[in-house]
């Protein structure tokens, strides 16, 4: 296999995969240390060759914050970090649970939803809660 | 060879503190040289190396070069956010130490309360955490605390405590922007911004500048005011972005501190007087702990009841602080200006008695760069 040198960076890729639905993070070939957010070369080892892998997508609500804002500027949000169960943290969002709810050690499953400008972005929904 | 006493501080100044009608960020930055320098008892011609860091310019260096109309042997625009500056006075000691320059100017100024009104940074949000719009960068800051309140239950009492005590301070201090009284009812009552924080809990907008001029030991005691020598200094950085911290209860305050303290040859109880970055209340109890002044997870319990307010167990940002006092976006240098008071004598109604020994720390980003520097009179050579 190449290496991260060639082709579009990890950046584009991520994008691009999450564009098709997919969310994929790294995992370095070398020291099998899962990589988040996407990177040149494993932050573990110093290794080049991160390759892709799915996620369980599982992961637990590691700390949040409740952004305050005006109803009539569309109200309230959430804001977490998230741990996935590969080891990795991801900022992120959690639907479908009043934010008041949103605690530490809240177990949470990934989808792809929409960012803050209507870009494909991994959120997040109370385990057990994905219809 | 070790750094300690090599280098001091021989002139300081403060400028456009508060609200600076009409005047740019150079402009005050200018100022406060100008005043650092006539502090010295020097002539500008007589600098040869200068550092600064600047809210929007990315060539500040360059900038404040010309403006002072020097050619400087050197020119340090380092930037990691509001720590820069005592990350300048540690390349400050080394170029001194070296020979390669004799008399370095590190200053800074902003205009960002009369220009914008809020924080003014050239920063944007990074890849990876702009789809869910967290506040740059308070909402950082939150998380950590809400992490802190979970992992240690600290409270939300002791976060307001910090912000209390910092206006106690800035009460002993005329030159402080907000001096009215502030009680913990007040903190508690104040809007939610990103919880667990509130507007009490966050600095203050300001304008401001400060500047510093650093030279030799061996020449330090040829100028009007007393030396505040360089006695240690580190430095830590962990990360750039908050999801990318790896541990949101521990800084690289611990990595800065200890370099600090063994250049120093000193340990926490040795420490008079300290100036930490108070970007946000969080921050205060963040610091102490990982700087040594009490265990992980007491720092709570430690600010709580007016621990660092004036008559407290240990006096912590006697200026008041960037919640009180001033903070124009990159606070760190009026860490160093206090410390350098407090250790002349001349910090008026909020002097601590026989200060001779200070800690000045910087943060920058979002928690991410942690710089210590630890300062003393004469008599701690």
């Amino acid at each position: 296999m190449g290496t991260a040198f060639e082709g579009p960076g990890p950046d584009a890729v991520f994008a691009a995969r999450l564009a098709e639905g997919v969310f994929e993070i790294q995992k370095c070939d070398g020291c099998g240390t899962h990589v988040f957010h996407p990177r040149v070369i494993c932050p573990a080892c110093g290794g080049a060759a991160l390759g892709w892998v799915a996620p369980t997508g599982r992961g637990t609500v590691h700390a949040r914050t409740i952004v305050r804002r005006r109803p009539e500027k569309g109200g309230d949000y959430n804001v977490v970090l998230v741990d996935l169960e590969e080891g990795v943290r991801m900022m992120s969002r959690v639907d479908g649970i009043a934010n008041d709810d949103i605690t530490a050690g809240l177990r949470v499953t990934a989808t792809i939803g929409k960012g803050a400008d209507g870009e494909p972005a991994v959120v997040f929904r109370p385990e057990g809660a994905m219809s | 060879m070790s750094l300690r006493g090599r280098a001091a501080i021989v002139g300081a100044a403060l400028a456009g503190c508060g609200e600076a009608h009409g005047k740019t960020s150079m402009e005050i930055t200018i100022e406060a040289a100008h005043g650092a320098l006539a502090d010295a008892g020097m002539s500008l011609h007589e600098v040869d190396a200068i550092a600064t860091c600047q809210p929007l310019d990315m060539l500040s260096g360059l900038t404040l070069a010309q403006e002072l109309g020097l050619r400087p042997k050197f020119t340090m625009n380092n930037r990691m956010g509001g720590s820069s500056f005592l990350s300048h006075t540690l390349w400050a000691a080394m170029l001194l130490e070296l020979r390669l320059a004799d008399t370095v100017l590190i200053c800074y100024g902003s205009n960002q309360r009369t220009a914008s009104g809020k924080l003014m940074t050239a920063l944007g949000l990074p890849t990876h955490e702009a789809p869910y719009r967290p506040l740059f960068p308070l909402s950082s800051y939150a998380l950590a605390a809400d992490r802190h309140m979970t992992q240690f239950g600290t409270t939300r009492e002791q976060l307001a405590d910090v912000a209390v005590a910092a206006r106690a301070w800035a009460r002993k201090n005329p030159d402080a922007f907000v001096r009215d009284p502030l009680t913990r009812e007040d903190v508690m009552a104040s809007r939610l911004v990103s919880d667990p924080l509130r507007v009490r809990d966050c600095c203050l907008v300001t304008d401001g500048g400060g500047a510093l001029v650093m030279r030799r030991a061996e020449t330090a005691r040829d100028h009007p005011q007393p030396p505040v020598y360089l006695l240690g200094g580190g430095e830590g950085t962990t990360h750039r972005d908050i999801s990318e911290m790896a541990d949101l209860t521990v800084t690289g305050a611990v990595q800065s501190g200890r370099a600090a303290m063994a250049m120093a040859g000193l340990r926490p109880a040795d420490i008079d007087v300290v100036q930490l970055y108070d970007a946000f209340t969080i921050n205060v109890i963040l610091f102490l702990e990982d700087l040594g002044f009490c265990a992980k997870g007491e720092g709570g319990a430690f600010v709580e009841g007016g621990g660092i307010a004036p008559g407290g167990h240990l006096p912590v940002n006697t200026n008041g602080g960037g919640l009180s006092c001033v903070h124009p976006g990159m606070y760190g240098i009026f860490t160093l200006v206090e410390a350098v008071r407090q250790l002349r004598g001349e910090a008026g109604e909020r002097q601590i008695p026989g200060a001779e020994i200070a800690l000045a720390h910087g943060n920058g980003g979002v928690l991410s760069s942690q710089v210590t520097n630890i300062l003393g009179t004469g008599a701690t050579l």
